[in-house]
Protein backbone atom coordinates (compact mmCIF):
# COMPACT_ATOMS: atom_id res chain seq x y z
CA UNK A 1 0.00 0.00 0.00
CA UNK A 2 2.80 2.39 0.95
CA UNK A 3 4.64 1.33 -2.16
CA UNK A 4 1.61 2.16 -4.26
CA UNK A 5 1.46 5.62 -2.70
CA UNK A 6 5.16 6.17 -3.33
CA UNK A 7 4.90 5.11 -6.96
CA UNK A 8 1.87 7.33 -7.44
CA UNK A 9 3.49 10.41 -5.93
CA UNK A 10 6.75 10.05 -7.80
CA UNK A 11 4.77 9.32 -10.97
CA UNK A 12 2.94 12.60 -10.54
CA UNK A 13 6.25 14.41 -10.17
CA UNK A 14 7.73 12.96 -13.36
CA UNK A 15 4.34 13.32 -15.03
CA UNK A 16 4.41 17.05 -14.34
CA UNK A 17 7.57 17.33 -16.41
CA UNK A 18 6.04 15.29 -19.24
CA UNK A 19 3.04 17.60 -18.97
CA UNK A 20 5.24 20.66 -19.45
CA UNK A 21 6.84 19.14 -22.55
CA UNK A 22 3.44 18.01 -23.83
CA UNK A 23 2.02 21.48 -23.30
CA UNK A 24 4.88 23.01 -25.25
CA UNK A 25 4.34 20.58 -28.13
CA UNK A 26 0.60 21.29 -28.12
CA UNK A 27 1.18 25.05 -28.22
CA UNK A 28 3.27 24.63 -31.33
CA UNK A 29 1.00 22.03 -32.88
CA UNK A 30 -2.12 24.17 -32.46
CA UNK A 31 -0.56 27.18 -34.10
CA UNK A 32 1.50 25.67 -36.86
CA UNK A 33 0.47 21.99 -37.20
CA UNK A 34 4.13 21.18 -36.74
CA UNK A 35 5.59 18.64 -34.35
CA UNK A 36 8.80 20.17 -33.07
CA UNK A 37 11.25 17.30 -32.76
CA UNK A 38 13.85 19.76 -31.46
CA UNK A 39 11.75 20.72 -28.44
CA UNK A 40 13.69 18.45 -26.08
CA UNK A 41 17.05 19.43 -27.51
CA UNK A 42 16.29 23.12 -27.07
CA UNK A 43 15.37 22.43 -23.45
CA UNK A 44 18.64 20.55 -22.97
CA UNK A 45 20.55 23.55 -24.30
CA UNK A 46 18.81 26.07 -22.06
CA UNK A 47 19.59 23.82 -19.10
CA UNK A 48 23.29 23.96 -19.97
CA UNK A 49 22.94 27.74 -20.02
CA UNK A 50 21.34 27.56 -16.57
CA UNK A 51 24.26 25.46 -15.35
CA UNK A 52 26.77 28.03 -16.63
CA UNK A 53 24.90 30.89 -14.99
CA UNK A 54 24.56 28.99 -11.70
CA UNK A 55 28.29 28.32 -11.70
CA UNK A 56 29.11 31.90 -12.62
CA UNK A 57 26.78 33.64 -10.18
CA UNK A 58 26.40 31.02 -7.50
CA UNK A 59 22.66 31.57 -7.64
CA UNK A 60 20.31 28.76 -8.64
CA UNK A 61 17.49 31.19 -9.28
CA UNK A 62 19.58 33.37 -11.58
CA UNK A 63 20.25 30.28 -13.68
CA UNK A 64 16.59 29.31 -13.51
CA UNK A 65 15.44 32.73 -14.74
CA UNK A 66 18.06 32.98 -17.48
CA UNK A 67 17.14 29.51 -18.77
CA UNK A 68 13.46 30.43 -18.99
CA UNK A 69 14.32 33.65 -20.81
CA UNK A 70 16.64 31.75 -23.14
CA UNK A 71 13.81 29.30 -23.83
CA UNK A 72 11.55 32.19 -24.84
CA UNK A 73 14.21 33.65 -27.11
CA UNK A 74 15.21 30.33 -28.69
CA UNK A 75 11.59 29.41 -29.33
CA UNK A 76 10.94 32.72 -31.05
CA UNK A 77 14.20 32.56 -32.99
CA UNK A 78 13.51 29.03 -34.18
CA UNK A 79 10.11 30.07 -35.50
CA UNK A 80 11.36 33.18 -37.26
CA UNK A 81 14.48 31.67 -38.81
CA UNK A 82 13.87 28.04 -39.71
CA UNK A 83 10.15 27.37 -39.25
CA UNK A 84 8.68 30.41 -41.06
CA UNK A 85 9.96 29.20 -44.46
CA UNK A 86 8.25 25.80 -44.12
CA UNK A 87 4.93 26.99 -42.67
CA UNK A 88 2.11 26.02 -44.99
CA UNK A 89 4.41 23.73 -46.95
CA UNK A 90 3.99 19.93 -47.04
CA UNK A 91 4.30 18.51 -43.49
CA UNK A 92 7.43 16.53 -44.35
CA UNK A 93 9.39 19.75 -44.88
CA UNK A 94 8.72 20.79 -41.31
CA UNK A 95 9.58 17.33 -40.00
CA UNK A 96 12.92 17.49 -41.75
CA UNK A 97 13.62 21.01 -40.53
CA UNK A 98 12.84 20.26 -36.88
CA UNK A 99 14.84 17.02 -36.95
CA UNK A 100 17.66 19.01 -38.51
CA UNK A 101 17.36 21.52 -35.69
CA UNK A 102 17.48 18.64 -33.18
CA UNK A 103 20.70 17.32 -34.69
CA UNK A 104 22.18 20.80 -34.87
CA UNK A 105 21.39 21.74 -31.26
CA UNK A 106 22.58 18.42 -29.84
CA UNK A 107 25.73 18.62 -31.97
CA UNK A 108 26.41 22.17 -30.77
CA UNK A 109 25.93 21.12 -27.16
CA UNK A 110 28.38 18.26 -27.69
CA UNK A 111 30.96 20.61 -29.19
CA UNK A 112 30.55 23.33 -26.58
CA UNK A 113 29.97 21.32 -23.42
CA UNK A 114 31.32 17.88 -24.28
CA UNK A 115 29.49 14.59 -23.91
CA UNK A 116 30.05 13.85 -20.24
CA UNK A 117 27.18 13.57 -17.78
CA UNK A 118 26.89 16.58 -15.51
CA UNK A 119 24.87 16.75 -12.36
CA UNK A 120 22.41 19.58 -12.25
CA UNK A 121 21.32 21.15 -8.96
CA UNK A 122 17.77 21.14 -7.63
CA UNK A 123 16.05 24.20 -6.22
CA UNK A 124 15.22 22.45 -2.97
CA UNK A 125 16.47 19.50 -1.04
CA UNK A 126 16.04 16.16 -2.76
CA UNK A 127 16.00 14.18 0.49
CA UNK A 128 12.81 12.21 0.82
CA UNK A 129 9.70 13.48 2.51
CA UNK A 130 8.12 11.37 5.22
CA UNK A 131 4.65 10.98 6.62
CA UNK A 132 5.45 10.04 10.20
CA UNK A 133 7.96 7.25 9.77
CA UNK A 134 6.93 6.25 6.25
CA UNK A 135 8.96 7.59 3.35
CA UNK A 136 6.73 9.03 0.64
CA UNK A 137 9.16 8.51 -2.19
CA UNK A 138 9.23 12.20 -3.11
CA UNK A 139 11.14 15.30 -2.02
CA UNK A 140 10.39 18.99 -1.63
CA UNK A 141 11.87 19.43 -5.08
CA UNK A 142 9.25 17.04 -6.47
CA UNK A 143 6.59 19.13 -4.79
CA UNK A 144 8.14 22.22 -6.33
CA UNK A 145 8.22 20.51 -9.73
CA UNK A 146 4.51 19.76 -9.66
CA UNK A 147 3.60 23.21 -8.37
CA UNK A 148 5.81 24.96 -10.92
CA UNK A 149 4.25 23.08 -13.84
CA UNK A 150 0.71 23.58 -12.55
CA UNK A 151 1.42 27.28 -12.03
CA UNK A 152 2.80 27.60 -15.55
CA UNK A 153 -0.19 25.76 -16.97
CA UNK A 154 -2.62 27.91 -14.97
CA UNK A 155 -0.86 31.10 -16.04
CA UNK A 156 -1.04 29.96 -19.63
CA UNK A 157 -4.72 29.08 -19.34
CA UNK A 158 -5.48 32.47 -17.79
CA UNK A 159 -3.44 34.21 -20.47
CA UNK A 160 -5.32 32.36 -23.20
CA UNK A 161 -8.62 33.21 -21.64
CA UNK A 162 -8.27 36.76 -20.38
CA UNK A 163 -5.78 38.58 -22.58
CA UNK A 164 -6.12 39.89 -26.11
CA UNK A 165 -2.89 38.11 -27.07
CA UNK A 166 -4.44 34.90 -25.77
CA UNK A 167 -7.55 35.45 -27.84
CA UNK A 168 -5.39 36.04 -30.90
CA UNK A 169 -3.50 32.82 -30.20
CA UNK A 170 -6.69 30.80 -29.87
CA UNK A 171 -8.29 32.37 -32.94
CA UNK A 172 -5.16 31.60 -34.96
CA UNK A 173 -5.12 28.02 -33.68
CA UNK A 174 -8.75 27.47 -34.65
CA UNK A 175 -8.73 29.27 -37.97
CA UNK A 176 -5.67 31.20 -39.09
CA UNK A 177 -7.34 32.36 -42.30
CA UNK A 178 -10.23 33.96 -40.44
CA UNK A 179 -7.85 35.46 -37.90
CA UNK A 180 -5.90 37.13 -40.70
CA UNK A 181 -9.11 38.49 -42.24
CA UNK A 182 -9.77 40.11 -38.86
CA UNK A 183 -6.39 41.81 -38.92
CA UNK A 184 -4.51 39.41 -36.65
CA UNK A 185 -0.82 39.42 -37.56
CA UNK A 186 -0.59 35.67 -37.58
CA UNK A 187 3.19 35.65 -38.02
CA UNK A 188 3.67 37.40 -34.68
CA UNK A 189 1.15 35.16 -33.02
CA UNK A 190 3.02 32.05 -34.15
CA UNK A 191 6.28 33.52 -32.93
CA UNK A 192 4.67 34.11 -29.55
CA UNK A 193 3.40 30.52 -29.47
CA UNK A 194 6.88 29.15 -30.19
CA UNK A 195 8.38 31.46 -27.60
CA UNK A 196 5.98 30.25 -24.92
CA UNK A 197 6.67 26.67 -25.94
CA UNK A 198 10.39 27.34 -25.61
CA UNK A 199 9.81 28.67 -22.11
CA UNK A 200 7.84 25.59 -21.08
CA UNK A 201 10.51 23.33 -22.53
CA UNK A 202 13.18 25.21 -20.59
CA UNK A 203 11.13 24.75 -17.42
CA UNK A 204 10.91 21.01 -18.09
CA UNK A 205 14.69 20.82 -18.57
CA UNK A 206 15.32 22.61 -15.28
CA UNK A 207 12.93 20.37 -13.41
CA UNK A 208 14.00 16.99 -14.79
CA UNK A 209 17.77 17.42 -15.02
CA UNK A 210 18.48 16.93 -11.28
CA UNK A 211 17.17 13.38 -11.67
CA UNK A 212 18.51 12.51 -15.14
CA UNK A 213 21.90 14.28 -15.28
CA UNK A 214 22.59 16.66 -18.11
CA UNK A 215 24.20 15.58 -21.38
CA UNK A 216 23.51 16.37 -25.05
CA UNK A 217 20.90 13.60 -25.40
CA UNK A 218 19.51 13.90 -21.91
CA UNK A 219 16.13 15.25 -23.04
CA UNK A 220 15.53 12.73 -25.83
CA UNK A 221 13.52 10.29 -23.75
CA UNK A 222 11.73 13.16 -21.99
CA UNK A 223 10.72 14.45 -25.42
CA UNK A 224 9.31 11.04 -26.35
CA UNK A 225 7.36 10.84 -23.10
CA UNK A 226 6.17 14.42 -23.54
CA UNK A 227 5.03 13.58 -27.06
CA UNK A 228 3.23 10.49 -25.78
CA UNK A 229 1.52 12.63 -23.15
CA UNK A 230 0.47 15.12 -25.81
CA UNK A 231 -0.97 12.31 -27.91
CA UNK A 232 -2.85 10.94 -24.89
CA UNK A 233 -4.31 14.42 -24.48
CA UNK A 234 -5.24 14.68 -28.14
CA UNK A 235 -2.35 16.94 -29.36
CA UNK A 236 -4.77 19.83 -29.67
CA UNK A 237 -5.80 20.36 -26.10
CA UNK A 238 -3.66 22.16 -23.50
CA UNK A 239 -5.75 20.70 -20.67
CA UNK A 240 -5.44 17.27 -22.28
CA UNK A 241 -1.66 17.65 -22.43
CA UNK A 242 -1.44 18.31 -18.71
CA UNK A 243 -3.78 15.42 -17.89
CA UNK A 244 -1.91 13.20 -20.37
CA UNK A 245 1.42 14.03 -18.74
CA UNK A 246 0.18 13.16 -15.27
CA UNK A 247 -1.50 9.95 -16.44
CA UNK A 248 1.61 8.85 -18.30
CA UNK A 249 3.88 9.71 -15.39
CA UNK A 250 1.84 7.60 -13.00
CA UNK A 251 1.51 4.67 -15.42
CA UNK A 252 5.24 4.66 -16.14
CA UNK A 253 5.98 4.85 -12.45
CA UNK A 254 3.82 1.77 -11.79
CA UNK A 255 5.46 -0.05 -14.69
CA UNK A 256 8.94 0.84 -13.46
CA UNK A 257 8.11 0.14 -9.84
CA UNK A 258 6.28 -3.15 -10.18
CA UNK A 259 7.85 -4.57 -13.33
CA UNK A 260 11.36 -3.15 -13.17
CA UNK A 261 12.75 0.25 -14.12
CA UNK A 262 14.43 -1.12 -17.26
CA UNK A 263 10.92 -1.59 -18.64
CA UNK A 264 9.93 2.08 -18.35
CA UNK A 265 10.88 3.10 -21.91
CA UNK A 266 9.18 0.02 -23.31
CA UNK A 267 6.04 0.76 -21.29
CA UNK A 268 6.07 4.27 -22.73
CA UNK A 269 6.16 2.90 -26.27
CA UNK A 270 3.39 0.40 -25.52
CA UNK A 271 1.18 3.17 -24.16
CA UNK A 272 1.91 5.36 -27.20
CA UNK A 273 1.09 2.48 -29.55
CA UNK A 274 -2.13 1.66 -27.70
CA UNK A 275 -3.33 5.26 -27.74
CA UNK A 276 -2.46 5.73 -31.41
CA UNK A 277 -4.28 2.50 -32.26
CA UNK A 278 -7.40 2.81 -30.18
CA UNK A 279 -7.77 6.51 -29.39
CA UNK A 280 -5.79 8.37 -32.08
CA UNK A 281 -7.58 11.61 -31.19
CA UNK A 282 -6.65 11.26 -27.54
CA UNK A 283 -8.35 9.84 -24.49
CA UNK A 284 -10.61 12.84 -24.18
CA UNK A 285 -11.71 13.08 -27.82
CA UNK A 286 -15.38 13.88 -28.20
CA UNK A 287 -15.45 15.84 -24.97
CA UNK A 288 -14.07 18.87 -26.70
CA UNK A 289 -15.93 20.84 -29.31
CA UNK A 290 -15.51 19.68 -32.84
CA UNK A 291 -12.96 21.62 -34.87
CA UNK A 292 -14.60 23.27 -37.85
CA UNK B 1 -7.54 59.36 -58.60
CA UNK B 2 -11.29 59.16 -58.49
CA UNK B 3 -13.67 59.47 -55.57
CA UNK B 4 -14.29 55.70 -55.61
CA UNK B 5 -14.25 53.97 -52.24
CA UNK B 6 -13.20 50.74 -53.89
CA UNK B 7 -11.63 50.43 -57.29
CA UNK B 8 -10.53 47.20 -58.89
CA UNK B 9 -8.60 47.51 -62.14
CA UNK B 10 -7.88 44.72 -64.66
CA UNK B 11 -7.58 42.15 -61.92
CA UNK B 12 -6.37 38.65 -62.78
CA UNK B 13 -6.05 35.85 -60.24
CA UNK B 14 -6.31 32.11 -60.00
CA UNK B 15 -5.32 28.87 -58.37
CA UNK B 16 -2.35 26.93 -59.68
CA UNK B 17 -2.71 26.74 -63.44
CA UNK B 18 -6.31 27.98 -63.54
CA UNK B 19 -7.18 31.63 -64.00
CA UNK B 20 -10.41 32.21 -62.11
CA UNK B 21 -10.40 35.97 -62.76
CA UNK B 22 -9.30 37.52 -66.03
CA UNK B 23 -9.23 41.27 -66.40
CA UNK B 24 -11.95 42.23 -63.91
CA UNK B 25 -12.55 45.93 -63.32
CA UNK B 26 -15.14 47.67 -61.18
CA UNK B 27 -15.51 50.81 -59.12
CA UNK B 28 -17.81 51.41 -56.19
CA UNK B 29 -18.72 54.91 -55.00
CA UNK B 30 -18.74 55.62 -51.26
CA UNK B 31 -21.83 54.47 -49.37
CA UNK B 32 -23.16 52.25 -52.14
CA UNK B 33 -24.03 48.60 -52.50
CA UNK B 34 -22.55 46.78 -55.47
CA UNK B 35 -23.92 43.32 -56.03
CA UNK B 36 -21.73 40.79 -57.81
CA UNK B 37 -23.75 38.17 -59.68
CA UNK B 38 -22.91 35.16 -61.76
CA UNK B 39 -23.26 31.40 -62.03
CA UNK B 40 -21.42 28.88 -59.86
CA UNK B 41 -17.73 29.05 -60.61
CA UNK B 42 -17.95 32.48 -62.25
CA UNK B 43 -15.23 33.84 -59.98
CA UNK B 44 -17.26 35.84 -57.46
CA UNK B 45 -15.60 34.37 -54.39
CA UNK B 46 -12.20 34.67 -56.03
CA UNK B 47 -12.85 38.36 -56.64
CA UNK B 48 -13.56 38.99 -52.95
CA UNK B 49 -10.58 36.87 -51.91
CA UNK B 50 -8.29 38.79 -54.19
CA UNK B 51 -9.52 42.13 -52.87
CA UNK B 52 -9.00 41.03 -49.27
CA UNK B 53 -5.59 39.51 -49.96
CA UNK B 54 -6.41 35.83 -49.44
CA UNK B 55 -5.53 35.23 -53.08
CA UNK B 56 -2.59 37.05 -54.65
CA UNK B 57 -3.42 38.84 -57.87
CA UNK B 58 -1.44 37.91 -60.99
CA UNK B 59 -2.14 41.32 -62.50
CA UNK B 60 -4.17 44.44 -61.86
CA UNK B 61 -4.82 46.82 -58.99
CA UNK B 62 -6.91 47.04 -55.85
CA UNK B 63 -7.42 50.54 -54.43
CA UNK B 64 -9.39 51.47 -51.34
CA UNK B 65 -9.90 55.21 -50.93
CA UNK B 66 -6.93 55.60 -53.24
CA UNK B 67 -4.69 53.50 -51.02
CA UNK B 68 -3.03 50.81 -53.10
CA UNK B 69 -3.64 47.45 -51.43
CA UNK B 70 -2.64 45.25 -54.36
CA UNK B 71 -0.97 42.06 -53.24
CA UNK B 72 -0.89 43.02 -49.55
CA UNK B 73 -1.47 40.22 -47.05
CA UNK B 74 -4.98 39.88 -45.61
CA UNK B 75 -4.09 41.25 -42.18
CA UNK B 76 -2.80 44.47 -43.76
CA UNK B 77 -5.85 44.79 -45.98
CA UNK B 78 -8.09 44.27 -42.96
CA UNK B 79 -6.20 46.92 -41.03
CA UNK B 80 -6.57 49.30 -43.96
CA UNK B 81 -10.35 49.10 -43.53
CA UNK B 82 -11.59 46.19 -45.62
CA UNK B 83 -13.76 43.65 -43.81
CA UNK B 84 -14.39 40.35 -45.57
CA UNK B 85 -17.16 38.03 -44.45
CA UNK B 86 -16.16 34.89 -46.35
CA UNK B 87 -18.31 32.22 -47.91
CA UNK B 88 -19.83 30.19 -45.08
CA UNK B 89 -19.50 33.13 -42.64
CA UNK B 90 -16.20 32.17 -40.96
CA UNK B 91 -17.51 32.35 -37.41
CA UNK B 92 -15.09 30.53 -35.08
CA UNK B 93 -17.44 28.02 -33.49
CA UNK B 94 -15.09 27.11 -30.62
CA UNK B 95 -14.89 30.70 -29.38
CA UNK B 96 -17.74 32.37 -27.57
CA UNK B 97 -20.00 34.84 -29.31
CA UNK B 98 -18.33 37.64 -27.39
CA UNK B 99 -14.83 36.45 -28.26
CA UNK B 100 -15.77 36.41 -31.93
CA UNK B 101 -16.99 39.97 -31.57
CA UNK B 102 -13.89 41.05 -29.64
CA UNK B 103 -11.72 39.72 -32.44
CA UNK B 104 -13.56 42.04 -34.78
CA UNK B 105 -12.69 45.07 -32.65
CA UNK B 106 -9.07 44.15 -32.10
CA UNK B 107 -7.31 45.66 -35.08
CA UNK B 108 -8.66 49.17 -35.38
CA UNK B 109 -6.62 51.50 -37.48
CA UNK B 110 -5.62 54.82 -35.94
CA UNK B 111 -8.00 57.25 -37.56
CA UNK B 112 -8.33 59.78 -34.77
CA UNK B 113 -11.04 57.88 -32.95
CA UNK B 114 -10.53 56.37 -29.53
CA UNK B 115 -8.98 52.94 -29.86
CA UNK B 116 -8.57 52.17 -26.14
CA UNK B 117 -9.64 49.04 -24.35
CA UNK B 118 -12.77 50.68 -22.95
CA UNK B 119 -13.83 51.89 -26.40
CA UNK B 120 -13.46 48.37 -27.76
CA UNK B 121 -15.48 46.87 -24.94
CA UNK B 122 -18.16 49.50 -25.48
CA UNK B 123 -18.29 48.68 -29.18
CA UNK B 124 -18.73 44.98 -28.41
CA UNK B 125 -21.46 45.80 -25.89
CA UNK B 126 -23.21 47.96 -28.46
CA UNK B 127 -23.15 45.10 -30.96
CA UNK B 128 -24.69 42.82 -28.33
CA UNK B 129 -27.46 45.36 -27.82
CA UNK B 130 -28.07 45.77 -31.51
CA UNK B 131 -28.31 42.00 -32.05
CA UNK B 132 -30.17 40.72 -29.00
CA UNK B 133 -30.05 37.11 -30.22
CA UNK B 134 -26.28 37.34 -30.03
CA UNK B 135 -26.21 39.41 -26.86
CA UNK B 136 -28.27 36.87 -24.96
CA UNK B 137 -25.71 34.19 -25.70
CA UNK B 138 -22.57 36.27 -25.63
CA UNK B 139 -20.82 33.87 -23.26
CA UNK B 140 -21.87 30.71 -25.14
CA UNK B 141 -19.68 29.13 -27.81
CA UNK B 142 -20.71 30.33 -31.26
CA UNK B 143 -21.39 26.67 -32.08
CA UNK B 144 -24.79 26.98 -30.36
CA UNK B 145 -26.02 29.61 -32.85
CA UNK B 146 -28.27 28.81 -35.78
CA UNK B 147 -27.07 29.38 -39.33
CA UNK B 148 -28.83 32.72 -39.56
CA UNK B 149 -27.46 33.84 -36.23
CA UNK B 150 -23.95 32.86 -37.26
CA UNK B 151 -24.31 34.95 -40.39
CA UNK B 152 -25.44 37.89 -38.24
CA UNK B 153 -22.50 37.29 -35.92
CA UNK B 154 -20.09 37.28 -38.85
CA UNK B 155 -21.53 40.56 -40.12
CA UNK B 156 -21.55 42.10 -36.64
CA UNK B 157 -17.93 41.03 -36.18
CA UNK B 158 -16.98 42.56 -39.53
CA UNK B 159 -18.71 45.83 -38.60
CA UNK B 160 -16.81 45.97 -35.31
CA UNK B 161 -13.63 46.34 -37.35
CA UNK B 162 -14.93 49.83 -38.34
CA UNK B 163 -14.43 49.04 -42.01
CA UNK B 164 -14.67 51.42 -44.93
CA UNK B 165 -15.41 48.60 -47.33
CA UNK B 166 -17.42 45.50 -46.47
CA UNK B 167 -17.16 42.36 -48.61
CA UNK B 168 -20.00 39.88 -48.14
CA UNK B 169 -19.90 36.46 -49.79
CA UNK B 170 -23.36 34.93 -50.13
CA UNK B 171 -24.62 35.94 -46.70
CA UNK B 172 -28.04 34.44 -47.45
CA UNK B 173 -26.74 31.02 -48.47
CA UNK B 174 -28.57 28.22 -46.70
CA UNK B 175 -30.77 30.52 -44.65
CA UNK B 176 -34.54 30.23 -44.21
CA UNK B 177 -36.53 32.86 -46.15
CA UNK B 178 -37.21 34.89 -43.02
CA UNK B 179 -33.52 34.98 -42.12
CA UNK B 180 -32.67 35.95 -45.72
CA UNK B 181 -34.98 38.95 -45.49
CA UNK B 182 -33.47 39.91 -42.15
CA UNK B 183 -29.95 39.79 -43.54
CA UNK B 184 -30.88 41.77 -46.66
CA UNK B 185 -32.61 44.42 -44.54
CA UNK B 186 -29.57 44.67 -42.33
CA UNK B 187 -27.30 45.17 -45.34
CA UNK B 188 -29.37 47.99 -46.74
CA UNK B 189 -29.57 49.61 -43.30
CA UNK B 190 -25.78 49.53 -43.01
CA UNK B 191 -25.29 51.48 -46.16
CA UNK B 192 -27.82 54.08 -45.05
CA UNK B 193 -26.56 54.57 -41.53
CA UNK B 194 -22.80 54.29 -41.75
CA UNK B 195 -21.68 55.32 -45.20
CA UNK B 196 -20.21 51.89 -45.73
CA UNK B 197 -19.29 50.72 -49.21
CA UNK B 198 -20.53 47.18 -49.69
CA UNK B 199 -19.56 44.57 -52.24
CA UNK B 200 -22.18 41.86 -52.01
CA UNK B 201 -21.92 38.48 -53.72
CA UNK B 202 -25.29 36.79 -54.04
CA UNK B 203 -26.97 33.87 -55.76
CA UNK B 204 -30.31 35.39 -54.85
CA UNK B 205 -30.08 37.95 -57.66
CA UNK B 206 -33.58 39.32 -57.33
CA UNK B 207 -33.32 40.06 -53.61
CA UNK B 208 -29.85 41.48 -53.94
CA UNK B 209 -30.65 43.76 -56.88
CA UNK B 210 -33.58 45.12 -54.88
CA UNK B 211 -31.25 46.60 -52.26
CA UNK B 212 -28.23 47.35 -54.50
CA UNK B 213 -27.21 50.51 -56.32
CA UNK B 214 -25.07 48.81 -58.89
CA UNK B 215 -24.73 45.32 -60.30
CA UNK B 216 -21.78 43.52 -61.84
CA UNK B 217 -22.25 40.22 -63.65
CA UNK B 218 -19.33 37.83 -63.88
CA UNK B 219 -19.06 34.87 -66.19
CA UNK B 220 -16.04 32.61 -66.40
CA UNK B 221 -13.88 35.16 -64.69
CA UNK B 222 -14.75 38.19 -66.78
CA UNK B 223 -17.24 41.02 -66.36
CA UNK B 224 -20.08 40.60 -68.83
CA UNK B 225 -22.23 43.45 -67.56
CA UNK B 226 -21.98 46.45 -65.25
CA UNK B 227 -25.00 48.66 -64.76
CA UNK B 228 -27.15 50.23 -62.10
CA UNK B 229 -29.26 47.70 -60.26
CA UNK B 230 -32.58 48.74 -61.75
CA UNK B 231 -31.27 48.44 -65.30
CA UNK B 232 -29.90 44.97 -64.65
CA UNK B 233 -33.11 43.79 -63.02
CA UNK B 234 -35.05 45.01 -66.05
CA UNK B 235 -32.78 43.34 -68.61
CA UNK B 236 -34.73 40.18 -69.31
CA UNK B 237 -32.23 38.65 -71.75
CA UNK B 238 -29.32 39.12 -69.36
CA UNK B 239 -31.34 37.77 -66.47
CA UNK B 240 -32.24 34.65 -68.43
CA UNK B 241 -28.78 34.11 -69.71
CA UNK B 242 -26.63 34.70 -66.63
CA UNK B 243 -28.88 34.93 -63.62
CA UNK B 244 -31.40 32.20 -64.30
CA UNK B 245 -34.62 33.94 -63.35
N1 LIG C 1 -9.22 26.82 -53.74
C1 LIG C 1 -9.34 26.60 -55.06
N2 LIG C 1 -8.44 25.85 -55.71
C2 LIG C 1 -8.55 25.64 -57.05
N3 LIG C 1 -9.52 26.14 -57.80
C3 LIG C 1 -10.46 26.90 -57.21
C4 LIG C 1 -10.41 27.17 -55.81
N4 LIG C 1 -11.46 27.95 -55.51
C5 LIG C 1 -12.12 28.16 -56.65
N5 LIG C 1 -11.53 27.54 -57.68
C6 LIG C 1 -11.96 27.59 -59.09
O1 LIG C 1 -11.99 28.93 -59.50
C7 LIG C 1 -13.15 29.20 -60.25
C8 LIG C 1 -13.93 30.33 -59.61
O2 LIG C 1 -14.39 29.89 -58.35
P1 LIG C 1 -15.13 30.86 -57.34
O3 LIG C 1 -15.22 30.12 -56.05
O4 LIG C 1 -14.49 32.17 -57.34
O5 LIG C 1 -16.56 30.95 -58.00
P2 LIG C 1 -17.91 31.55 -57.43
O6 LIG C 1 -18.43 32.46 -58.46
O7 LIG C 1 -17.72 32.09 -56.08
O8 LIG C 1 -18.82 30.24 -57.39
P3 LIG C 1 -20.00 29.87 -56.37
O9 LIG C 1 -21.21 30.58 -56.83
O10 LIG C 1 -20.15 28.38 -56.56
O11 LIG C 1 -19.57 30.22 -55.00
C9 LIG C 1 -13.91 27.89 -60.34
O12 LIG C 1 -13.61 27.30 -61.57
C10 LIG C 1 -13.37 27.07 -59.22
O13 LIG C 1 -13.39 25.71 -59.55
MG1 LIG D 1 -18.46 31.58 -54.21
Amino acid sequence: MLEFLQFTLSGISFGAVYAAVALSLVLIWRGTRILNFAQGAMAMFTTYIALEVIRGTGSYWAGFAVALAAGLVFGALAEVTVIRPVEGKPPLNAVIVTIGLLVLVEGLAGIIYGGQYRSFPAAFTVTGLRAGRSPLGISWFDVFTVLAVLAAAAALAAGFRYTTAGLRLRATAFDARIARLLGVRVGRVLTLGWALAGLLGALAGLLISPSTFLYPNSMDSIFVFGFTAAVIGGLDSPAGAVAGGLILGVLLSYAGGYLGSELTPLAGLVILALVLTFRPDGLFAGVRLRRV
Amino acid sequence: MSSAALSVGSLAAGYGGVLALKDVSLTAAPATITVVLGANGAGKTTLLRTVSGLVRPRAGRVLVDDTDLTGRPPEDVARAGVAHVPEGHGVIAELTVEENLRLGAMSWRRDGRNTGRAARAAAVAAACDRFPNLGRRRHKPAAVLSGGERQLLAIARALLARPRVLLLDEPSLGLAPRAVRQVMELISQLRAESGLTILLVEQNARGALAIADQGVVLSLGTVVATADAGTLAADVALRHHYLGY
